[in-house]
Protein backbone atom coordinates (compact mmCIF):
# COMPACT_ATOMS: atom_id res chain seq x y z
CA UNK A 1 0.00 0.00 0.00
CA UNK A 2 2.49 2.59 1.23
CA UNK A 3 6.22 2.19 1.01
CA UNK A 4 9.25 4.35 1.68
CA UNK A 5 12.65 3.60 0.21
CA UNK A 6 15.76 5.41 1.41
CA UNK A 7 13.58 8.28 2.65
CA UNK A 8 15.68 11.22 3.78
CA UNK A 9 14.43 14.53 5.16
CA UNK A 10 16.03 17.78 6.20
CA UNK A 11 15.14 20.81 8.29
CA UNK A 12 17.31 23.34 6.49
CA UNK A 13 20.84 21.95 6.77
CA UNK A 14 19.93 19.58 9.57
CA UNK A 15 19.32 16.02 8.38
CA UNK A 16 16.53 14.41 10.37
CA UNK A 17 16.01 11.14 8.46
CA UNK A 18 18.83 9.00 7.08
CA UNK A 19 17.25 6.61 4.60
CA UNK A 20 14.12 5.04 6.08
CA UNK A 21 12.91 1.84 4.42
CA UNK A 22 9.44 0.95 5.62
CA UNK A 23 6.33 -0.67 4.21
CA UNK A 24 2.68 -0.75 5.12
CA UNK A 25 0.53 -3.51 3.67
CA UNK A 26 -3.13 -3.18 2.73
CA UNK A 27 -5.27 -3.31 5.88
CA UNK A 28 -2.20 -3.53 8.07
CA UNK A 29 -1.56 -1.55 11.24
CA UNK A 30 2.03 -0.54 11.81
CA UNK A 31 3.41 1.16 14.88
CA UNK A 32 6.37 3.50 14.73
CA UNK A 33 8.00 4.00 18.08
CA UNK A 34 11.07 5.85 19.22
CA UNK A 35 12.32 8.42 21.67
CA UNK A 36 11.80 12.17 21.32
CA UNK A 37 13.69 13.47 18.30
CA UNK A 38 14.08 10.04 16.74
CA UNK A 39 12.38 11.30 13.58
CA UNK A 40 8.88 9.83 13.97
CA UNK A 41 6.95 13.02 13.26
CA UNK A 42 9.44 14.00 10.57
CA UNK A 43 8.73 10.68 8.88
CA UNK A 44 5.01 11.53 8.73
CA UNK A 45 5.72 15.07 7.56
CA UNK A 46 7.79 13.75 4.67
CA UNK A 47 5.08 11.28 3.66
CA UNK A 48 2.33 13.92 3.73
CA UNK A 49 4.35 16.41 1.71
CA UNK A 50 4.93 18.94 4.49
CA UNK A 51 8.66 18.34 4.10
CA UNK A 52 10.26 17.97 0.67
CA UNK A 53 11.60 14.59 -0.37
CA UNK A 54 12.50 12.72 -3.55
CA UNK A 55 9.61 11.39 -5.68
CA UNK A 56 10.75 7.77 -5.54
CA UNK A 57 11.26 7.83 -1.79
CA UNK A 58 7.51 7.50 -1.10
CA UNK A 59 5.25 5.18 -3.08
CA UNK A 60 1.52 4.75 -2.73
CA UNK A 61 0.34 1.54 -4.42
CA UNK A 62 3.47 1.67 -6.54
CA UNK A 63 3.06 5.29 -7.70
CA UNK A 64 5.82 7.73 -6.73
CA UNK A 65 4.24 10.48 -4.62
CA UNK A 66 7.24 11.85 -2.69
CA UNK A 67 7.36 15.64 -2.58
CA UNK A 68 3.91 16.28 -4.10
CA UNK A 69 1.91 19.16 -2.64
CA UNK A 70 0.27 18.19 0.68
CA UNK A 71 -3.22 18.81 -0.71
CA UNK A 72 -2.58 16.39 -3.59
CA UNK A 73 -1.21 13.70 -1.34
CA UNK A 74 -4.24 14.08 0.92
CA UNK A 75 -6.56 13.65 -2.06
CA UNK A 76 -4.70 10.49 -3.10
CA UNK A 77 -5.95 8.92 0.11
CA UNK A 78 -3.43 9.62 2.87
CA UNK A 79 -4.93 11.36 5.91
CA UNK A 80 -2.94 12.60 8.85
CA UNK A 81 -4.15 13.02 12.42
CA UNK A 82 -1.57 15.66 13.31
CA UNK A 83 0.33 15.87 16.55
CA UNK A 84 -1.46 18.29 18.86
CA UNK A 85 -4.77 17.63 17.06
CA UNK A 86 -4.70 20.93 15.11
CA UNK A 87 -8.48 21.34 14.96
CA UNK A 88 -9.65 24.55 13.31
CA UNK A 89 -10.55 26.88 16.20
CA UNK A 90 -13.09 29.01 14.34
CA UNK A 91 -15.02 25.98 13.12
CA UNK A 92 -17.56 24.02 15.14
CA UNK A 93 -16.98 20.34 15.87
CA UNK A 94 -19.25 19.32 13.00
CA UNK A 95 -17.59 21.79 10.61
CA UNK A 96 -14.22 20.34 11.55
CA UNK A 97 -15.50 16.91 10.57
CA UNK A 98 -17.02 18.22 7.33
CA UNK A 99 -13.82 19.96 6.31
CA UNK A 100 -12.14 16.55 6.44
CA UNK A 101 -14.33 15.54 3.50
CA UNK A 102 -13.66 18.79 1.60
CA UNK A 103 -13.83 18.30 -2.14
CA UNK A 104 -14.29 14.51 -1.87
CA UNK A 105 -17.10 12.74 -3.64
CA UNK A 106 -19.59 11.36 -1.09
CA UNK A 107 -20.19 7.63 -0.91
CA UNK A 108 -17.32 6.26 1.17
CA UNK A 109 -17.97 4.24 4.31
CA UNK A 110 -17.17 7.09 6.69
CA UNK A 111 -19.63 9.95 6.94
CA UNK A 112 -20.95 12.18 9.73
CA UNK A 113 -23.36 9.54 11.03
CA UNK A 114 -20.70 6.81 11.18
CA UNK A 115 -18.14 9.08 12.84
CA UNK A 116 -20.77 10.05 15.43
CA UNK A 117 -21.46 6.34 15.87
CA UNK A 118 -17.78 5.74 16.55
CA UNK A 119 -17.47 8.69 18.95
CA UNK A 120 -20.97 9.42 20.34
CA UNK A 121 -19.74 12.31 22.49
CA UNK A 122 -18.98 14.28 19.31
CA UNK A 123 -22.62 14.07 18.25
CA UNK A 124 -23.66 15.67 21.53
CA UNK A 125 -21.14 18.46 21.09
CA UNK A 126 -21.45 18.93 17.34
CA UNK A 127 -22.49 22.60 17.50
CA UNK A 128 -19.85 23.88 19.93
CA UNK A 129 -16.57 25.45 18.82
CA UNK A 130 -13.83 22.85 18.64
CA UNK A 131 -11.86 24.84 21.22
CA UNK A 132 -14.37 24.01 23.96
CA UNK A 133 -13.80 20.25 23.70
CA UNK A 134 -11.67 18.41 26.24
CA UNK A 135 -8.33 17.04 25.07
CA UNK A 136 -9.68 13.55 24.54
CA UNK A 137 -12.73 14.83 22.65
CA UNK A 138 -10.46 16.97 20.49
CA UNK A 139 -8.43 13.89 19.66
CA UNK A 140 -11.62 12.04 18.70
CA UNK A 141 -12.64 14.96 16.48
CA UNK A 142 -9.21 14.98 14.85
CA UNK A 143 -9.45 11.25 14.11
CA UNK A 144 -13.02 11.69 12.87
CA UNK A 145 -11.93 14.56 10.64
CA UNK A 146 -9.24 12.37 9.05
CA UNK A 147 -11.70 9.50 8.58
CA UNK A 148 -14.20 11.75 6.80
CA UNK A 149 -11.84 11.74 3.82
CA UNK A 150 -12.23 7.92 3.66
CA UNK A 151 -8.47 7.51 3.47
CA UNK A 152 -6.68 4.41 2.26
CA UNK A 153 -3.92 5.18 4.74
CA UNK A 154 -4.52 6.80 8.13
CA UNK A 155 -1.46 8.30 9.79
CA UNK A 156 -1.82 9.00 13.52
CA UNK A 157 0.80 11.16 15.20
CA UNK A 158 0.96 10.68 18.98
CA UNK A 159 -2.77 10.30 19.52
CA UNK A 160 -2.25 9.41 23.18
CA UNK A 161 -0.04 12.38 23.99
CA UNK A 162 -1.14 14.30 27.07
CA UNK A 163 -4.30 12.25 27.65
CA UNK A 164 -5.41 10.33 30.73
CA UNK A 165 -5.04 6.53 30.48
CA UNK A 166 -8.79 5.99 30.51
CA UNK A 167 -9.23 8.42 27.62
CA UNK A 168 -6.39 6.77 25.72
CA UNK A 169 -8.18 3.45 26.12
CA UNK A 170 -11.40 4.96 24.70
CA UNK A 171 -9.54 6.25 21.68
CA UNK A 172 -7.66 3.02 21.06
CA UNK A 173 -10.95 1.15 21.30
CA UNK A 174 -11.91 2.87 18.03
CA UNK A 175 -8.96 1.41 16.11
CA UNK A 176 -10.52 -2.02 15.40
CA UNK A 177 -13.58 -0.37 13.80
CA UNK A 178 -11.29 1.67 11.56
CA UNK A 179 -9.25 -1.39 10.61
CA UNK A 180 -12.42 -3.31 9.88
CA UNK A 181 -13.03 -1.05 6.87
CA UNK A 182 -9.72 -2.09 5.37
CA UNK A 183 -7.93 1.16 6.19
CA UNK A 184 -4.19 0.80 6.64
CA UNK A 185 -2.97 2.56 9.77
CA UNK A 186 0.35 3.99 10.90
CA UNK A 187 0.51 4.74 14.61
CA UNK A 188 3.36 6.95 15.72
CA UNK A 189 3.61 6.57 19.47
CA UNK A 190 5.77 7.12 22.50
CA UNK A 191 3.36 4.96 24.47
CA UNK A 192 4.96 1.62 23.49
CA UNK A 193 2.59 -0.67 25.34
CA UNK A 194 -0.46 0.84 23.70
CA UNK A 195 1.11 0.79 20.25
CA UNK A 196 2.38 -2.80 20.45
CA UNK A 197 -1.00 -4.05 21.62
CA UNK A 198 -2.76 -3.07 18.38
CA UNK A 199 0.03 -3.18 15.78
CA UNK A 200 0.70 -6.00 13.33
CA UNK A 201 4.27 -4.84 12.94
CA UNK A 202 6.48 -2.27 14.57
CA UNK A 203 9.37 -0.09 13.47
CA UNK A 204 11.60 1.54 16.02
CA UNK A 205 13.39 4.71 14.97
CA UNK A 206 16.53 6.05 16.52
CA UNK A 207 18.31 9.18 15.37
CA UNK A 208 16.66 9.13 11.98
CA UNK A 209 17.29 5.46 11.21
CA UNK A 210 15.29 2.26 11.62
CA UNK A 211 16.89 0.55 14.60
CA UNK A 212 14.50 -2.39 14.83
CA UNK A 213 11.62 -3.85 12.84
CA UNK A 214 9.42 -6.87 13.39
CA UNK A 215 6.23 -8.36 14.80
CA UNK A 216 5.50 -7.31 18.37
CA UNK A 217 5.25 -10.92 19.60
CA UNK A 218 8.65 -11.78 18.09
CA UNK A 219 10.52 -8.93 19.76
CA UNK A 220 11.85 -9.14 23.29
CA UNK A 221 11.62 -6.26 25.71
CA UNK A 222 15.37 -6.11 25.70
CA UNK A 223 15.57 -5.73 21.93
CA UNK A 224 13.01 -2.91 22.03
CA UNK A 225 14.79 -1.23 24.92
CA UNK A 226 18.07 -1.28 23.03
CA UNK A 227 16.51 -0.06 19.80
CA UNK A 228 14.63 2.67 21.64
CA UNK A 229 17.39 4.12 23.75
CA UNK A 230 20.44 2.95 21.81
CA UNK A 231 22.24 1.59 24.83
CA UNK B 1 -32.54 69.00 16.79
CA UNK B 2 -33.69 68.08 13.29
CA UNK B 3 -30.36 69.26 11.97
CA UNK B 4 -28.46 66.93 14.28
CA UNK B 5 -30.70 63.99 13.52
CA UNK B 6 -30.07 64.72 9.85
CA UNK B 7 -26.32 64.76 10.50
CA UNK B 8 -26.47 61.38 12.23
CA UNK B 9 -28.49 59.80 9.41
CA UNK B 10 -26.15 61.19 6.77
CA UNK B 11 -23.19 59.89 8.76
CA UNK B 12 -24.59 56.37 8.94
CA UNK B 13 -25.26 56.37 5.22
CA UNK B 14 -21.78 57.69 4.41
CA UNK B 15 -20.51 54.89 6.64
CA UNK B 16 -22.12 52.45 4.22
CA UNK B 17 -19.78 53.68 1.47
CA UNK B 18 -16.72 53.29 3.71
CA UNK B 19 -17.86 49.82 4.73
CA UNK B 20 -18.08 48.90 1.04
CA UNK B 21 -14.53 50.19 0.53
CA UNK B 22 -13.38 48.15 3.49
CA UNK B 23 -15.25 44.84 3.02
CA UNK B 24 -12.88 43.51 0.35
CA UNK B 25 -9.83 44.53 2.34
CA UNK B 26 -11.24 42.87 5.47
CA UNK B 27 -12.00 39.68 3.56
CA UNK B 28 -8.49 39.43 2.11
CA UNK B 29 -6.77 40.17 5.37
CA UNK B 30 -9.05 37.76 7.23
CA UNK B 31 -8.37 34.82 4.93
CA UNK B 32 -4.73 35.18 3.93
CA UNK B 33 -3.25 37.84 6.23
CA UNK B 34 -2.41 39.85 3.13
CA UNK B 35 -2.34 43.62 3.60
CA UNK B 36 -3.31 44.80 0.16
CA UNK B 37 -1.88 48.31 -0.26
CA UNK B 38 -3.33 48.45 -3.78
CA UNK B 39 -6.90 47.99 -2.53
CA UNK B 40 -7.87 51.66 -3.02
CA UNK B 41 -6.42 51.69 -6.52
CA UNK B 42 -8.24 48.47 -7.36
CA UNK B 43 -11.50 50.22 -6.38
CA UNK B 44 -10.63 53.06 -8.78
CA UNK B 45 -9.63 50.55 -11.46
CA UNK B 46 -13.00 48.84 -11.04
CA UNK B 47 -14.75 52.23 -11.35
CA UNK B 48 -12.98 52.79 -14.68
CA UNK B 49 -13.95 49.29 -15.85
CA UNK B 50 -17.60 50.06 -15.02
CA UNK B 51 -17.23 53.41 -16.82
CA UNK B 52 -15.84 51.72 -19.93
CA UNK B 53 -18.69 49.21 -19.94
CA UNK B 54 -21.31 51.97 -19.60
CA UNK B 55 -19.90 53.88 -22.56
CA UNK B 56 -19.03 50.88 -24.73
CA UNK B 57 -22.34 49.06 -24.31
CA UNK B 58 -24.52 52.07 -23.54
CA UNK B 59 -25.72 50.52 -20.28
CA UNK B 60 -26.69 52.31 -17.09
CA UNK B 61 -24.12 51.94 -14.28
CA UNK B 62 -26.00 49.22 -12.38
CA UNK B 63 -26.19 46.90 -15.41
CA UNK B 64 -22.62 47.83 -16.31
CA UNK B 65 -21.50 46.74 -12.83
CA UNK B 66 -23.27 43.42 -13.37
CA UNK B 67 -21.23 42.96 -16.55
CA UNK B 68 -18.02 44.17 -14.92
CA UNK B 69 -18.30 42.01 -11.77
CA UNK B 70 -17.43 38.66 -13.41
CA UNK B 71 -14.61 40.31 -15.35
CA UNK B 72 -13.16 41.72 -12.15
CA UNK B 73 -13.67 38.39 -10.36
CA UNK B 74 -11.51 36.83 -13.07
CA UNK B 75 -8.99 39.64 -12.77
CA UNK B 76 -8.77 39.12 -9.00
CA UNK B 77 -8.39 35.36 -9.40
CA UNK B 78 -5.59 35.81 -11.94
CA UNK B 79 -3.87 38.54 -9.92
CA UNK B 80 -3.73 36.29 -6.86
CA UNK B 81 -2.84 33.16 -8.77
CA UNK B 82 -0.11 34.63 -10.95
CA UNK B 83 1.36 37.29 -8.68
CA UNK B 84 0.27 37.61 -5.07
CA UNK B 85 0.43 33.90 -4.18
CA UNK B 86 4.15 34.04 -4.91
CA UNK B 87 4.63 36.74 -2.28
CA UNK B 88 2.92 34.94 0.60
CA UNK B 89 5.10 33.26 3.18
CA UNK B 90 6.53 33.68 6.62
CA UNK B 91 7.97 37.08 5.71
CA UNK B 92 5.35 39.87 5.73
CA UNK B 93 7.45 42.29 3.69
CA UNK B 94 7.13 40.86 0.12
CA UNK B 95 3.33 41.23 -0.11
CA UNK B 96 3.57 44.81 1.19
CA UNK B 97 6.22 45.72 -1.36
CA UNK B 98 4.46 44.01 -4.25
CA UNK B 99 1.03 45.52 -3.52
CA UNK B 100 2.66 48.94 -3.03
CA UNK B 101 4.24 48.55 -6.46
CA UNK B 102 0.93 47.35 -7.88
CA UNK B 103 -0.70 50.49 -6.48
CA UNK B 104 1.75 52.68 -8.41
CA UNK B 105 1.36 50.63 -11.58
CA UNK B 106 -2.45 50.79 -11.47
CA UNK B 107 -2.45 54.56 -10.85
CA UNK B 108 -0.02 55.29 -13.66
CA UNK B 109 -1.64 52.82 -16.02
CA UNK B 110 -4.99 54.56 -15.48
CA UNK B 111 -3.40 57.99 -15.92
CA UNK B 112 -1.90 56.80 -19.17
CA UNK B 113 -5.12 55.31 -20.43
CA UNK B 114 -7.72 57.75 -19.13
CA UNK B 115 -5.77 60.99 -18.35
CA UNK B 116 -6.14 62.83 -15.05
CA UNK B 117 -9.64 64.09 -15.85
CA UNK B 118 -12.31 63.63 -13.22
CA UNK B 119 -14.98 61.11 -14.21
CA UNK B 120 -18.36 60.18 -12.94
CA UNK B 121 -20.87 57.38 -13.40
CA UNK B 122 -24.15 59.12 -14.23
CA UNK B 123 -27.02 57.68 -12.21
CA UNK B 124 -29.63 59.86 -13.89
CA UNK B 125 -32.66 60.85 -11.83
CA UNK B 126 -31.50 58.70 -8.91
CA UNK B 127 -28.83 61.25 -8.08
CA UNK B 128 -31.34 63.83 -6.90
CA UNK B 129 -34.22 61.68 -5.64
CA UNK B 130 -34.96 61.59 -1.94
CA UNK B 131 -37.35 60.02 0.52
CA UNK B 132 -39.07 62.41 2.89
CA UNK B 133 -39.22 61.32 6.52
CA UNK B 134 -41.41 64.27 7.55
CA UNK B 135 -40.39 66.98 9.96
CA UNK B 136 -38.07 68.52 7.39
CA UNK B 137 -35.95 65.38 7.18
CA UNK B 138 -35.14 63.72 3.87
CA UNK B 139 -32.82 60.90 2.88
CA UNK B 140 -31.17 60.77 -0.52
CA UNK B 141 -32.07 57.61 -2.44
CA UNK B 142 -28.49 57.16 -3.59
CA UNK B 143 -26.90 57.22 -0.10
CA UNK B 144 -29.66 54.88 1.11
CA UNK B 145 -28.88 52.50 -1.73
CA UNK B 146 -25.20 52.63 -0.79
CA UNK B 147 -25.92 51.70 2.81
CA UNK B 148 -28.30 48.95 1.70
CA UNK B 149 -25.63 47.62 -0.68
CA UNK B 150 -23.06 47.58 2.12
CA UNK B 151 -25.40 45.64 4.42
CA UNK B 152 -26.32 43.29 1.58
CA UNK B 153 -22.66 42.74 0.63
CA UNK B 154 -21.68 41.92 4.19
CA UNK B 155 -24.72 39.71 4.67
CA UNK B 156 -23.84 37.84 1.47
CA UNK B 157 -20.22 37.44 2.56
CA UNK B 158 -21.35 36.10 5.93
CA UNK B 159 -23.64 33.59 4.24
CA UNK B 160 -20.74 32.55 2.02
CA UNK B 161 -18.47 32.18 5.04
CA UNK B 162 -20.80 30.37 7.40
CA UNK B 163 -23.21 28.46 5.16
CA UNK B 164 -21.13 27.05 2.31
CA UNK B 165 -18.32 24.53 2.05
CA UNK B 166 -16.18 27.13 0.28
CA UNK B 167 -16.66 29.44 3.26
CA UNK B 168 -15.68 26.62 5.59
CA UNK B 169 -12.51 26.15 3.57
CA UNK B 170 -11.89 29.92 3.75
CA UNK B 171 -12.14 29.87 7.54
CA UNK B 172 -10.07 26.72 7.94
CA UNK B 173 -7.32 28.15 5.72
CA UNK B 174 -7.44 31.38 7.70
CA UNK B 175 -7.06 29.45 10.98
CA UNK B 176 -4.21 27.19 9.94
CA UNK B 177 -3.03 27.04 6.32
CA UNK B 178 -0.73 24.05 6.87
CA UNK B 179 -3.37 21.82 8.42
CA UNK B 180 -5.89 22.98 5.80
CA UNK B 181 -3.60 21.54 3.13
CA UNK B 182 -3.65 18.22 4.94
CA UNK B 183 -7.43 18.22 4.44
CA UNK B 184 -6.83 18.31 0.68
CA UNK B 185 -7.52 22.05 0.45
CA UNK B 186 -5.35 23.76 -2.16
CA UNK B 187 -4.47 27.04 -0.41
CA UNK B 188 -3.40 28.77 -3.59
CA UNK B 189 -6.75 28.13 -5.22
CA UNK B 190 -8.61 29.19 -2.06
CA UNK B 191 -6.65 32.45 -1.97
CA UNK B 192 -7.31 33.10 -5.67
CA UNK B 193 -11.04 32.52 -5.16
CA UNK B 194 -10.97 34.86 -2.14
CA UNK B 195 -9.37 37.61 -4.21
CA UNK B 196 -11.98 37.03 -6.90
CA UNK B 197 -14.76 37.43 -4.31
CA UNK B 198 -13.03 40.54 -2.93
CA UNK B 199 -12.88 42.08 -6.42
CA UNK B 200 -16.59 41.40 -6.84
CA UNK B 201 -17.27 43.40 -3.65
CA UNK B 202 -14.83 46.03 -4.93
CA UNK B 203 -16.99 46.34 -8.06
CA UNK B 204 -19.99 47.24 -5.88
CA UNK B 205 -17.85 49.73 -3.96
CA UNK B 206 -16.63 51.24 -7.24
CA UNK B 207 -20.17 51.56 -8.55
CA UNK B 208 -21.19 53.63 -5.53
CA UNK B 209 -17.96 55.61 -5.47
CA UNK B 210 -18.47 56.56 -9.11
CA UNK B 211 -22.15 57.47 -8.79
CA UNK B 212 -21.80 59.60 -5.66
CA UNK B 213 -18.67 61.56 -6.44
CA UNK B 214 -16.08 62.30 -9.06
CA UNK B 215 -13.13 59.99 -9.38
CA UNK B 216 -9.79 60.15 -11.11
CA UNK B 217 -6.81 57.76 -11.22
CA UNK B 218 -5.10 59.22 -8.15
CA UNK B 219 -7.79 58.98 -5.46
CA UNK B 220 -7.16 55.33 -4.59
CA UNK B 221 -4.77 55.77 -1.65
CA UNK B 222 -7.21 58.02 0.24
CA UNK B 223 -9.96 55.35 -0.16
CA UNK B 224 -7.43 52.81 1.15
CA UNK B 225 -6.94 54.86 4.33
CA UNK B 226 -10.68 54.98 5.04
CA UNK B 227 -10.92 51.27 4.34
CA UNK B 228 -8.02 50.50 6.69
CA UNK B 229 -9.52 52.61 9.42
CA UNK B 230 -12.91 50.93 9.09
CA UNK B 231 -11.31 47.46 9.22
CA UNK B 232 -9.22 48.29 12.27
CA UNK B 233 -12.02 50.06 14.16
CA UNK B 234 -14.28 47.07 13.55
CA UNK B 235 -11.69 44.51 14.60
CA UNK B 236 -9.48 42.56 12.20
CA UNK B 237 -11.25 39.73 10.46
CA UNK B 238 -14.81 40.61 11.52
CA UNK B 239 -17.08 41.57 8.60
CA UNK B 240 -19.91 43.02 10.71
CA UNK B 241 -17.22 44.88 12.65
CA UNK B 242 -16.07 46.35 9.34
CA UNK B 243 -19.59 47.69 8.72
CA UNK B 244 -19.59 49.20 12.21
CA UNK B 245 -16.13 50.65 11.58
CA UNK B 246 -17.29 52.27 8.36
CA UNK B 247 -20.26 53.79 10.15
CA UNK B 248 -18.05 55.13 12.96
CA UNK B 249 -15.89 56.95 10.40
CA UNK B 250 -18.90 58.16 8.45
CA UNK B 251 -20.53 59.52 11.61
CA UNK B 252 -17.33 61.16 12.81
CA UNK B 253 -16.83 62.84 9.45
CA UNK B 254 -20.35 64.24 9.15
CA UNK B 255 -20.41 65.37 12.77
CA UNK B 256 -17.00 66.99 12.29
CA UNK B 257 -18.20 68.68 9.12
CA UNK B 258 -21.31 69.91 10.91
CA UNK B 259 -19.16 71.66 13.54
CA UNK B 260 -16.79 73.08 10.97
CA UNK B 261 -16.50 71.92 7.34
CA UNK B 262 -12.71 71.91 7.65
CA UNK B 263 -12.96 69.24 10.33
CA UNK B 264 -14.59 66.55 8.23
CA UNK B 265 -11.57 64.43 7.32
CA UNK B 266 -9.75 65.19 10.56
CA UNK B 267 -12.71 64.07 12.68
CA UNK B 268 -12.73 60.69 10.93
CA UNK B 269 -9.04 60.16 11.64
CA UNK B 270 -9.46 61.31 15.26
CA UNK B 271 -12.26 58.79 15.78
CA UNK B 272 -9.92 56.12 14.41
CA UNK B 273 -7.07 57.15 16.71
CA UNK B 274 -9.44 57.22 19.69
CA UNK B 275 -10.62 53.67 19.04
CA UNK B 276 -7.03 52.56 18.50
CA UNK B 277 -5.99 54.08 21.83
CA UNK B 278 -8.92 52.73 23.85
CA UNK B 279 -9.53 49.38 22.13
CA UNK B 280 -6.47 48.46 20.10
CA UNK B 281 -8.05 45.21 18.93
CA UNK B 282 -11.09 47.03 17.56
CA UNK B 283 -14.74 47.06 18.59
CA UNK B 284 -15.52 43.47 17.60
CA UNK B 285 -12.28 41.46 17.66
CA UNK B 286 -12.48 37.83 16.62
CA UNK B 287 -12.26 35.41 19.52
CA UNK B 288 -9.34 33.54 18.00
CA UNK B 289 -6.12 35.06 16.68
Amino acid sequence: MLETRGLTAFYGDFQALYGIDAALGAGETVAIIGANGAGKSTFLKAITGLLPCLPDAVRLQGAAIGGLAPARIARLGISLVPEGRKLFPSLTVEENLLIGAHGRAPGGYWNLARVYGLFPILAERRRVPSTSLSGGQQQMAAIGRALMANPRVLLCDEISLGLAPIVIRDIYNAIPAIRAEGTSIVLVEQDIVQALAVADRVYCLQEGRVSLAGRPDELTREQIHTAYFGT
Amino acid sequence: MTAWLDTLLQGVMLGGLYALFAAGLSLIFGIMRLVNLAHGDLIVLAAFVVLVVTTALGLDPFLAALVAAPLLFGFGYALQHLLLNRTLGRDILPPLLVTFGLSIIVQNGLLQGFSADSRRLGAGALETQSVSLGGGLALGVMPLLTLASAVAAILALNLLFYRTSLGRAFRATSDDPETAQLMGIDNRRIFALAMGVAMTVVTVAALHLGMRANFDPTIGPARLIYAFEAVIIGGLGSLWGTLAGGIVIGLAQTIGARIDPEWQILAGHLAFLTVLALRPRGLFPRAVD
